[in-house]
């Protein structure tokens, strides 16, 4: 049971690589927090500072009442989980729950107790005697799981322990481990890549690019806000639609204007935009945004485009489509029919519209 | 696999190898055979006839008797044995930790003292027998076991130390960085996880450097002056030549079991012989 | 609340409820990488700091010295190196020491890689015999070189008997009484005693070579030399090359199979550098000489590494 504090923390490799910049994180009591990014976003470094695997080259970290700064790994009071399950290969499943148990001299009536109470949980006491290279991929996730548990730590970290399983497995072990933090109530940071496990699983995701933290927040307001062009390309897949466009004034409404496309700026955005006017920005839309036109539509957010692609996924279908020289995607129900080359008229949901600085691709 | 025909199979194949392994394993059981013949029989000249030029009709073991009994050979090899065991463990140690410094800790210099370790293994023998006589004349180590116990790991470490350091940089990293989560110091996390996943490693290390043990010869031949305290090489070589005259059929003897104890461990261990011998010229 | 604690050193840690944590000094200071390193290297530098470095500036000391057993030395530069230079004996052993390096060589990876490649497929006993071919390399030199000893003696060697009654030969052929039959017959050991390590390093090495190109090469129409030159070789230098110069290394500064072989006769003939400078050093006691001798091996062996390495990054950068 412990907060996650970390104030100002970089990571200098070699005086060049500078691969976390002022990361300022708190990460409450009980919460599930997970980073999430490209590759070489500074996500695992971070995490790995947090362990006590990497040292920090300037900033603070605090886990609990401490700071951890200079503690080695062993004193921090937190257990991991690895991607590639680290188990010990010569020790039993038993052996390697009981490992860090051992190594804090608990007594063997204790360390039976709780690793019985952890297989238990996790559905592997079958295993116990077993070897991990006898185990399948899913029980030895489990066995790493379970020694973590075991140690009741004030904090988890996970180092992307889904991407070695198959996808099902995948998916089945997001919902069992979802069920497992619920049950634990114990402070989780997790690092992933994949931004479906960080929507599925975050209580909230901070998204990092380049060693930056782009956006904390709850997995819906990244999604509904994104702060950024970034993160608003990163979280939803298909990823939204961009689309370069000048801010001109006429009538005295803003529109956004591109060749093939011109939009009326809706109102609630209006105020924000005005300082914009003959200007570059970047219009955002989702896919889900968009739709068929039907007559009813107001003509100020409405554009014309050709079929290029449709994908048809059975409970939607995806239409690739051309406007000018942008090239968009919809997400449509799976009544629609159109076919490739076909001209269509498209309609966005005005509540939906995002915009970016052109240079600075902030949300405005 | 690429066909081929019966016939070339058996030239290309079966005979060179038939030759290879006559050619290897002749002198071994000509070692043999020259230990078993009665001593008429031995120093039969080149150009004599003989009736059972390869085998003996007549063995006997007094060449094996009057050895144990005459000489001092079993010393010999309690010698040559304890000291081998003692140098191996010596070296094992010293390679283990140095191994594990290099592979996995990052430290200033770690790259200068990997090519320094290298480069001792470039100075030959034959040149330092000589200062090292005085050294170890200076420490009284003259004469004793103690002075091979020390100065064969200078032979043996830089190997143990190489082997290990490519054997420890394939065992995956999360392993100690697990078990010093887990609560495990860096030297504990060491000791307890990943000494034991690197036995086949160890154990080769170990089985190379006993067999090179039993090889040395000219630090044994240098510090080692009284017949009871020497080793079997050495023994071999200045015991069993009295004058000018050379006790062919105790020499083969002494040969035969002087080579046993080497043979005996290595056929335990030819594995991980194997593996030490192509891990350190991969590594 | 737990009061805040900071650092390492010997500050003490809050323990958390149901663990008793016992926290020494010396467990702390060993948690640094640094100190980690150095406590681990210090026995295996040690030893060879006192056993090799040390000794190893003492010869050079000694060669630029006149010192010999029971007198001890003034200083004179380089007389010992200009001694040698002009004793024939020693230009007589260098050469024999670069022809017995350079002929062993090419024997054992010539013959060391056919067997290697014979070794390379599937048949019966295929491990058995793998091990029993590696024995030549373990047993001690000293052992297996009298049995060649005795195999080339004058009066009673198999090999002349075996010539003669054949009829090849009608008189004995003088493997070790004759200087340039010695010393092939020394290099026909060292070549015996080594081809097995070749051979098996070799094997590793073939093992990892993928055989689908040797497939897709025959399908090519390449026979079974083209195979060989156009595709084994080529992917096998790297280890190949690593083999030989530790092999050099060895042959180089052998010992003890010229040293129980001839004892460098007949009339020093058959002297390696090694031998030579033993018998100085050793025998006629001339400290100070010996070591001079001894030190012309070592510019050598650093001169094969280093063209080795050099060879090694070039390929690797290609």
């Amino acid at each position: 049971m412990a907060e996650v504090i970390l104030t100002g923390v970089n990571k200098w490799y070699d005086a060049h690589v500078h691969a976390v910049k002022d990361v300022n994180l708190h990460a409450h009591d009980r919460e599930f927090m997970v980073f999430v990014g490209p590759s070489g976003c500074g996500k695992t470094t971070t995490l790995r500072m947090i362990a006590g695997l990497e040292e920090i080259s300037s900033g603070e970290i605090r886990i609990g009442p401490r700071i951890v700064n200079d503690l080695p790994p062993m004193d921090r009071d937190i257990a991991m989980v690895f991607q590639n399950y680290a188990l010990y290969p010569h020790k039993s499943v038993y052996d390697n729950m009981a490992f860090g148990l051992q190594m804090r001299k608990f007594a063997k009536e204790e360390i039976a107790k709780r690793v019985k109470e952890a297989a238990a949980i996790l559905g592997i006491e079958p295993l116990l005697q077993r070897k991990p290279r006898q185990l399948s991929g899913g029980q030895r996730q489990r066995v790493a799981l379970g020694r973590a548990i075991v140690r009741h730590p004030s904090l988890f970290l996970f180092d992307e322990p889904l991407s070695n399983l198959d996808a099902k497995l995948r998916v089945q072990m997001r919902v069992e481990l979802k069920r497992l933090h619920e049950r634990l109530e114990t402070t989780a940071i997790y690092v992933t890549h994949d931004q479906v496990e960080a929507m599925t699983l975050g209580d909230r995701v901070v998204v990092m690019k380049d060693g930056v933290v782009q956006q904390v927040g709850e997995p819906m307001e990244l999604y509904g806000k994104p702060a950024n062009k970034f993160v608003a390309g990163f979280i939803g897949s298909p990823a939204m639609n961009f689309a370069e466009v000048t801010i001109a004034e006429s009538a005295g409404a803003l529109w956004a204007e591109a060749t093939g496309i011109r939009v009326k700026v809706p109102p609630a955005s209006t105020a924000a935009m005005r300082p914009h006017t003959g200007k570059h920005a970047t219009l955002g839309v989702r896919p889900e945004a968009l739709r068929l036109a039907n007559g009813s539509d107001p003509a100020e957010y409405v554009f014309d485009a050709t079929v290029d692609v449709v994908e048809p996924l059975g409970a939607e279908i995806l239409l690739n489509i051309s406007a000018g020289p942008h090239a968009l995607v919809a997400r449509v129900d799976p009544g629609v029919t159109v076919k490739m080359h076909d001209k269509v008229r498209l309609a966005f949901d005005p509540a939906k519209l995002h915009f970016f600085d052109h240079s600075s691709e902030a949300a405005l | 696999m690429v066909i081929e025909r019966k016939w070339k199979k058996v030239v290309y194949f079966y005979v060179p190898l038939a030759l290879f392994i006559l050619f290897t394993l002749f002198p071994f059981y000509w070692m043999a055979v020259t230990a078993l013949r009665p001593d008429p029989e031995l120093y039969r000249s080149w150009r004599a006839s003989n009736a059972t030029p390869f085998w003996t009709l007549e063995p006997t073991f007094e060449h094996f008797v009057g050895l144990l009994q005459t000489t001092a050979f079993p010393q010999w090899l309690w010698n040559t044995m304890l000291i081998a065991i003692v140098s191996t463990v010596i070296s094992l140690i010293c390679g283990m930790f140095a191994g594990y410094a290099l592979a996995r800790l990052k430290f200033k210099g770690s790259e200068f003292l990997g090519t320094a370790i290298f480069i001792t293994y470039l100075v030959p023998q034959t040149l330092l027998f000589i200062p090292l006589a005085d050294i170890i004349r200076n420490m009284h180590l003259g004469n004793t076991p103690w002075a091979l116990m020390l100065t064969y790991p200078t032979i043996l470490i830089p190997f143990c130390t190489w082997l290990l350091m490519g054997y420890f940089k394939t065992i995956p990293k999360e392993l100690e960085e697990c078990a010093r989560i887990d609560g495990a110091t860096r030297f504990g996390a060491m000791v307890r996880i990943i000494f034991p996943v690197a036995v086949p490693g160890i154990l080769s290390a170990g089985i190379f450097a006993f067999t090179l043990s039993w090889n040395e010869f000219i630090y044994a031949l240098v510090f080692l002056s009284s017949v009871e305290n020497k080793t079997v090489p050495v023994g071999v070589v200045s015991e069993l030549i009295r004058g000018d005259i050379f006790f062919w059929g105790q020499l083969m003897a002494g040969a035969l079991l002087g080579s046993v104890p080497v043979a005996l461990v290595y056929s335990f261990f030819v594995e991980y012989y194997v593996a030490g011998l192509t891990g350190s010229v991969k590594g | 609340m737990k009061p805040a604690v900071a650092g390492a050193g010997g500050a003490a840690v809050a323990a958390l409820p149901g663990e008793r944590l016992v926290v020494s000094r010396w467990t702390r200071l060993l948690e640094n990488q640094r100190v980690l390193a150095v406590a681990l290297l210090v026995p295996g530098v040690a030893i060879l700091t006192i056993f090799i470095a040390y000794p190893f500036v003492m010869a050079i000391w000694f060669s630029l010295t006149d010192i010999s057993v029971g007198t001890a030395g003034k200083f004179v530069g380089a007389d010992n190196f200009k001694k040698a230079f002009q004793d024939t004996i020693f230009q007589t052993a260098f050469w024999n020491t670069c022809f017995y390096t350079f002929w062993a060589t090419v024997f054992k990876l010539a013959l060391g890689m056919w067997l290697a490649l014979l070794l390379n497929r599937h048949f019966r006993f295929k491990r058995m015999i793998r091990a029993w071919m590696l024995l030549p390399f373990i047993i001690p030199t000293v052992l297996s070189t009298f049995a060649w000893r005795w195999m080339f003696d004058p009066t009673f060697s198999v090999i002349n008997w075996v010539l003669y009654q054949s009829g090849w030969i009608s008189d004995r052929l003088p493997f070790l009484s004759n200087g340039d039959w010695a010393m092939w017959c020394a290099i026909v050991v060292n070549t015996w005693r080594g081809t097995p390590f070749f051979a098996i390093t070799l094997l590793a090495g073939l093992q990892t070579i993928n055989p689908d190109l040797h497939e897709a090469a025959a399908l090519d129409g390449a026979n079974a030399w083209n195979r060989f030159w156009h595709v084994t070789w080529p992917l096998l230098l790297p280890v190949t090359l690593v083999v030989v110069v530790f092999s050099v290394i060895q042959t180089f500064s052998d010992f003890q199979l010229i040293y129980v072989l001839t004892g460098g006769g007949p009339a020093n003939s058959t002297h390696l550098v090694a031998t030579y400078a033993y018998q100085l050093g050793v025998a006629s006691g001339l400290l100070g000489e010996g070591a001079a001798i001894s030190l012309f091996m070592f510019p050598v062996l650093c001169l094969v590494v280093w063209f080795q390495l050099r060879y090694l990054k070039r390929m690797e950068g290609a």
